[in-house]
């Protein structure tokens, strides 16, 4: 069981949260020039590593707003936790 | 077929060191690995074959999964791989000499709201069509076919009908991998544990072997059968693949004299369960949502689990969960997996089956030898290339069907 830490609300357990998948996934700057092997990248590949992770959680059940964390894949530990729009922080 | 179980022979195969290279290596000895190393024996005469494995043999997915086996997939393409498969299971025990205790109970998919109904309704027009036997029950078959299932109207998802598929059933897991073990053995490959692969041997273009904790050792052919370590082994290559690790959790109860006739599945209150063949209940539900691979899930899976399992079966009111544990299912975006070539040359896949891999094992042993030995996909994993990410011709089972398990 994780216990997140809403940047507004504080800790909460994950059941009141929804997950979103990989963070700072930016929608392609030129859109019109991609391939199709480029749009398959962008539409379904997604980083799956065993470690620290850049993911984007909503508060759904609290103050529904979405932000980031990075959380460890094996062990749940969590990170950092940023607003949406932050640069991801380095994790020494 | 007897229904005590198998004795447990001493020795069913025997474990080499690793020779210096091979015709083809599997990484992987889950029972996709063990089933693509026995039909790579049996069906194209390729023995000098390695299965390697980082843990024990069978100790991943393979050791955690609930059994269930059955064929009713809406889509043609997973349609015809899954009964492939089935048809092999009902003959397996026979040709491999060893009794894993195939049980074809039956499965029944619940319907608990109009569009469960329709749902069911065309996926069992679309079985029958396709040649895989389906049924649709009202109510009262339903409860005829498994008396212990509450179909009082009175429950907050009260059952409206279900789809029954008679051919599918349960096997016991264990006994499915040292079975294709013990065989593959017996052709002369080598089954290597604790031989965890951690690189890639390349030559220009070209995979010839694997690193590991073993040493070097080289491979005309280099097969992933790794299951939710797929994607952390492709990232060795450069290789980028749409897949996400997700911990799956299952239970069981303590034992209970024999009450559940056959497997019951409902996908809206979320919870499949069965009884095994010593006697516990088996249940499972969902992935936890976030990637992970801690082989543990959250509670509130098992809890919302126990919940939806209570309202099916007040008979289990007072049944004691005796253990939980998790697998780690590697998931793709249109819930099907991928088996075929790579863009590297010597390098094949076969991954993403998700939370339901094990009843595709012998139809996914099948296809994938089939494609490593002569280089080209048979006619039943070519819809599941990589490309089809591309291309967007996806199989979307997702979004079409009942795909738990
Ligand atoms: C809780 C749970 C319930 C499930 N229930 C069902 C069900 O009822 N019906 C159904 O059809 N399916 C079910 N599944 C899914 C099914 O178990 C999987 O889809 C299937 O086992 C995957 O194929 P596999 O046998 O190759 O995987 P695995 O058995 O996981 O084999 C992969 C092997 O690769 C090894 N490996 C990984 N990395 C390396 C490396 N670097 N070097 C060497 N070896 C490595 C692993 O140790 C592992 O043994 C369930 C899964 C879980 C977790
Ligand atoms: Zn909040």
């Amino acid at each position: 069981m994780l216990l997140i830490a809403c940047p507004w609300c504080g800790e909460r357990d994950e059941t009141e949260f929804h997950y979103g998948g990989q963070a700072h996934v930016a929608y392609p700057a030129d859109p019109e020039a991609l391939t199709d092997a480029e749009w398959a990248e962008y539409v379904f590949v997604r980083e799956n590593p065993k470690g620290p992770f850049a993911e984007r959680w909503s508060h759904a059940a609290g103050c529904r707003r979405w932000f980031n964390v990075i959380r460890h894949t094996v062990t749940h530990e969590i990170l950092a936790v940023y607003p949406a729009g932050r640069p991801e922080p380095v994790i020494a | 077929m007897s229904h005590e179980l198998p004795e447990h022979p001493d020795w069913l195969w025997r474990t080499p060191d690793p020779k210096p290279a091979y015709d083809v290596v599997i990484v992987g000895a889950g029972g996709h690995g063990l089933a693509t190393a026995y039909y790579l024996a049996r069906n194209h005469g390729i023995t000098n074959v390695a299965v390697l494995e980082r843990g024990w043999l069978a100790g991943g997915n393979m050791a955690r999964n609930t059994t269930i086996i059955r064929s009713n997939y809406l889509c043609d393409a997973s349609a015809a791989i899954y009964e492939h498969a089935l048809k092999l299971w009902e003959t397996l025990p026979d040709e491999l000499e060893y009794d894993f205790l195939f049980s074809q109970r039956g499965v029944l998919n619940l319907a608990h709201t109009l569009q469960d109904v329709r749902e069911g309704t065309r996926r069992v027009n679309a079985n029958r069509l396709g040649g895989v036997d389906a049924e649709w029950l009202d109510p009262d078959e339903v409860r005829a076919f498994c008396p212990i299932v509450n179909t009082s109207p009175d429950v907050r998802h009260p059952v409206l009908g279900a789809t029954l598929q008679p051919r599918a059933g349960i096997a016991k897991h264990d006994h499915v991998a040292w079975a294709l073990a013990r065989k593959a053995d017996a052709y002369g490959v080598d089954l290597i544990q604790n031989c965890e692969v951690t690189g890639f041997v390349r030559d220009g273009d070209r995979v010839v072997g694997v690193e590991t904790t073993r040493g070097r050792i080289g491979a005309g052919q280099v097969a992933l059968a790794a299951a939710g370590h797929t994607s952390t082994l492709a990232d060795l290559l450069g290789l980028r693949l749409p897949l996400q690790s997700h911990p799956l959790q299952a239970l069981v109860s303590e034992l209970l004299q024999p009450v559940h006739p056959t497997v019951v599945m409902s996908n809206h209150v979320h919870v499949y369960v069965s009884q095994a063949h010593k006697g516990e209940l088996v249940m499972g539900a969902g992935i936890d949502s976030y990637n992970g691979y801690g082989q543990r899930g959250s509670f509130h899976q098992i809890e919302h689990q126990m919940a939806a399992a209570l309202e099916l079966f007040p008979i289990f009111a007072r049944a004691h969960v005796l253990r939980t544990w998790g697998g780690i299912v590697d998931v793709t975006p249109d819930a099907s997996p991928i088996i075929g070539t790579t863009p590297i040359d010597g390098l094949y896949l076969n991954c993403g089956w998700g939370t339901g891999g094990f009843k595709a094992t012998p139809a996914s042993g099948w296809v994938y030898a089939h494609t490593i030995a002569t280089g080209t996909p048979h006619p039943l994993n070519e819809p599941f290339a990589l490309e089809r990410f591309t291309t967007g011709a996806l199989i979307d089972e997702h979004g079409a069907a009942a795909v738990a398990h």
